[in-house]
């Protein structure tokens, strides 16, 4: 099983006619995406790759029941993009966009978490349920089905953890790219919770990084709640503070987000924890082989 | 992005919250005359640099006349100032705030920023100012008031009335704090501000309320819509390295180390950097050449890098996703070729076509360190280093 995204899951593509939307869209029908439609103000009644488009999000649920959104329109306006496919009724949303305002973040996330939706991202890889589905930009390829959970801040270094992890032949239940940026509609703590109930994950690997204390929270959660294998890591040890490290989120400020801090509160809620981002994989193996 | 503190009370005085008279100087003429303008019988001589901790470091002077202006200006215009923000090197200053002298009855502080936790911006009160805040934080939090503001209404002005009383102003000083609070929120909010520090925030014996220090800083992903407060960056205050990288798109942080490092994504930047660490070498830079790893981004990325002079040799990771590891190879070939490249390279292609990548770099006939991992790879690094 996994988590959030299957074969079934019908998903609507905003922003389908630009240039990332487009290529995207192809990628993701490639490995098996329900992409029934695709959102572009001023485009409706066109098509791509035989698929319809919309000039609005309510359009497009009315005409293909989807549930699931992917978000690739420019930053000033992927705010307004997110709360657009949450009024229509979009369960589940998944914002690519990098570069949206914090305040504009803000002022939606409020909206965002009173109803029932899940929102990925911003700024983030997006979701993937090997062998079945994905929503976002990543590597199809490198996957492989399991039942290890993934979660992680970053991209590039999550295909890496995937691809140890693949490796050694240990497949992946879902992959979850939360975001890079301070203000995100999942933390971990939501996604490790989805694991834990889930009965087909059997162990889960966390990838944080400096800045906020979103580890520290998600570490206190597994503590009381998770008895499935955890390995974590985080990114940045060597980040000098006050240096936003790339993402908006990776930045220590006043003292606060160093990469030990956040360490050290894994460690305490027995959460395997890699100094080395290179051990990500093999130490997943030797926790899953210590519970057979 | 960072601005000055005269900047900042610039944008403040714009919104109404009250900030002490004053003027730029870069000469000390300028300063003197700054001083004779403002009139009054006490002036401050304050550095301009983006760092805080200035007093501390010798930056912040009282003058008590305007001889003594003249004096202090002279020695605090290019002199280097060291504190606990700029690092050991410090920085140079090349601009001074002249302002009028305050009465202080007490020192606060108020600040702003974004609360991740919960997602919404909060406004932190103290009646400890003029100290270091991270400090109070973390010796005695009780002493910091904090009050969340829903994003739908902004900042109310009962939130405002129970800062004021929570740090025991009354009369014409409770009221100066409530607007105060007010305006300084609406400067921060209309700003797309990341931070809006107020330290030390005084109150005066006649009931005044007075921003003596202002601290502004800006979200980089909102200043699209801010071109007035983007002719406040000053580029002089940034690593120059740092401002040719931007130009090609290139996201570089200069370090201490001498590994230089170019890979693509910002966490995997990061875990490059620390696991170059953990063998023993020390990252020369953070460098993320982002999604399009092509020939341009390569040879730009090797001309930034192999500007710092402490480099002895480079790491390059790249996970090739959506970008091609042989296209990612044939760029590194190609700028090779190009620049006289004198330092080591160990290269790690990994992900979409690392095969055909393979076969590319080794026919080029030049001569790279191939790692297969990113342990293999931080290894062979510090072995080159270590001769």
């Amino acid at each position: 099983m996994s988590i959030l995204l299957d074969k079934k899951t019908k998903v609507i593509v905003q922003g389908i006619t630009g240039s990332e939307g487009s290529f995207h869209t192809q990628q993701m029908l490639e490995y098996g995406t329900k992409v029934v439609g695709g959102v572009t103000p001023g485009k409706g009644g066109t098509k791509i790759f035989k698929l319809p488009i919309f000039d609005t999000v309510i359009d497009a649920v009315k005409a293909t029941k989807a549930t699931a959104s992917a978000i690739f329109v420019p930053p000033p306006f992927a705010a307004d993009a997110i709360l657009e496919a949450a009024s229509a009724g979009i369960k589940l949303i998944v914002c690519i966009t990098e570069g949206i305002p914090a305040k504009d973040m803000v002022k939606i996330y409020d909206v965002i978490r009173e109803k029932d939706i899940r929102l990925i991202g911003p700024n983030c890889p997006g979701i993937i349920s090997p062998g079945k589905a994905k929503i976002g930009i990543m590597p199809g390829f490198i996957h492989r089905k399991g039942k290890v959970g993934v979660v992680s801040r970053s991209g590039t270094l999550t295909y890496e953890a995937v691809k140890q992890l693949t490796d050694l032949k240990i497949g992946q239940s879902t992959c979850v790219g939360i975001g890079g940026d301070p203000v995100i509609g999942s933390q971990f703590i939501d996604v490790i919770k989805l694991f834990n109930e889930d009965p087909n994950t059997d162990g889960i690997v966390m990838i944080g990084e400096i800045g906020g204390t979103a580890e520290e929270e998600a570490a206190a959660f597994i503590r009381k709640n998770v008895k499935k294998p955890v390995v974590g890591f985080i990114a940045g040890r060597t980040a000098p503070p006050g240096r936003r490290m790339g993402h908006a989120g990776a930045i220590i400020s006043g003292g606060k987000g160093t990469a030990d801090e956040k360490m050290k509160a894994m460690k305490k809620a027995g959460i395997h924890v890699v100094e080395s981002p290179a051990e990500i994989g093999v130490t997943m193996k030797k926790a899953l082989d210590n519970r057979k | 992005m960072k601005i000055h503190e005269y900047q900042a009370k610039e944008i403040l005085r714009k919104y109404n919250v009250a900030v002490p008279n004053g003027y730029m100087a870069t000469t000390v003429k300028q300063a003197v005359k700054a001083a004779e303008k403002l009139g009054g019988k006490v002036w401050v001589v304050k550095a301009q640099i983006h760092a805080g901790g200035r007093g501390k470091g010798g930056g912040v002077k009282v003058a008590k006349t305007l001889k003594q202006v003249e004096k202090y200006a002279s020695e605090i215009l290019g002199m280097t100032l060291v504190t606990h923000q700029t690092g050991p090197e410090g920085k140079v200053v090349k601009r001074l705030l002249i302002e009028e002298g305050v009465n202080i009855d007490r020192e606060l502080y108020v600040g702003i920023t974004l609360d991740r936790a919960q997602s919404r911006n909060v406004v932190m009160a103290s009646t400890e100012g003029g100290v270091e805040i991270e400090k109070v934080a973390a010796e005695s939090p009780e002493k910091i008031l904090k009050s969340s503001v829903d994003p739908a209404v902004g900042m109310q002005a009962y939130q405002a009335r129970e800062l004021a009383f929570g740090l025991g102003l009354e009369g014409d000083q409770f009221k100066n704090a409530v607007k105060f609070f007010l305006s300084l929120y609406k400067a921060y909010e209309s700003t797309d501000a990341s931070i809006a520090e107020i330290n030390p925030l005084v109150v005066t014996k006649d009931g005044k309320v007075i921003a003596l220090d202002a601290k502004m800083n800006f979200d980089d992903n909102a200043l699209y819509r801010h071109k007035d407060i983007l002719e406040y960056r000053d580029l002089s205050e940034e690593e120059q390295l740092e401002i040719e990288a931007s130009k090609y798109n290139l996201n570089y942080i200069k370090l201490d180390g001498n590994v230089g490092c170019m890979v693509n994504g910002a966490g995997l930047a990061m875990a490059t950097m620390d696991i170059i660490k953990l063998a023993g070498g020390d990252p020369a830079n953070f460098l993320d050449v982002g999604g399009g790893a092509n020939k341009e981004t390569v040879a730009n990325g090797f001309k930034i890098i192999l500007s710092d002079e402490n480099v002895k040799a480079i790491l390059i990771n790249i996970f090739g996703g959506i970008v091609r590891c042989d296209r990612v190879a044939q760029g590194v070939i190609d700028a090779v070729n190009e620049i006289n490249i004198t330092v080591p390279v160990v290269i790690r292609l990994d992900g979409t076509n690392k095969e055909e990548a393979a076969v590319l770099l080794e026919n080029s006939g030049l001569n790279f360190e191939v790692a297969k991992t990113l342990k293999d790879a931080a290894e062979k690094v510090t072995s080159i280093l270590k001769g």
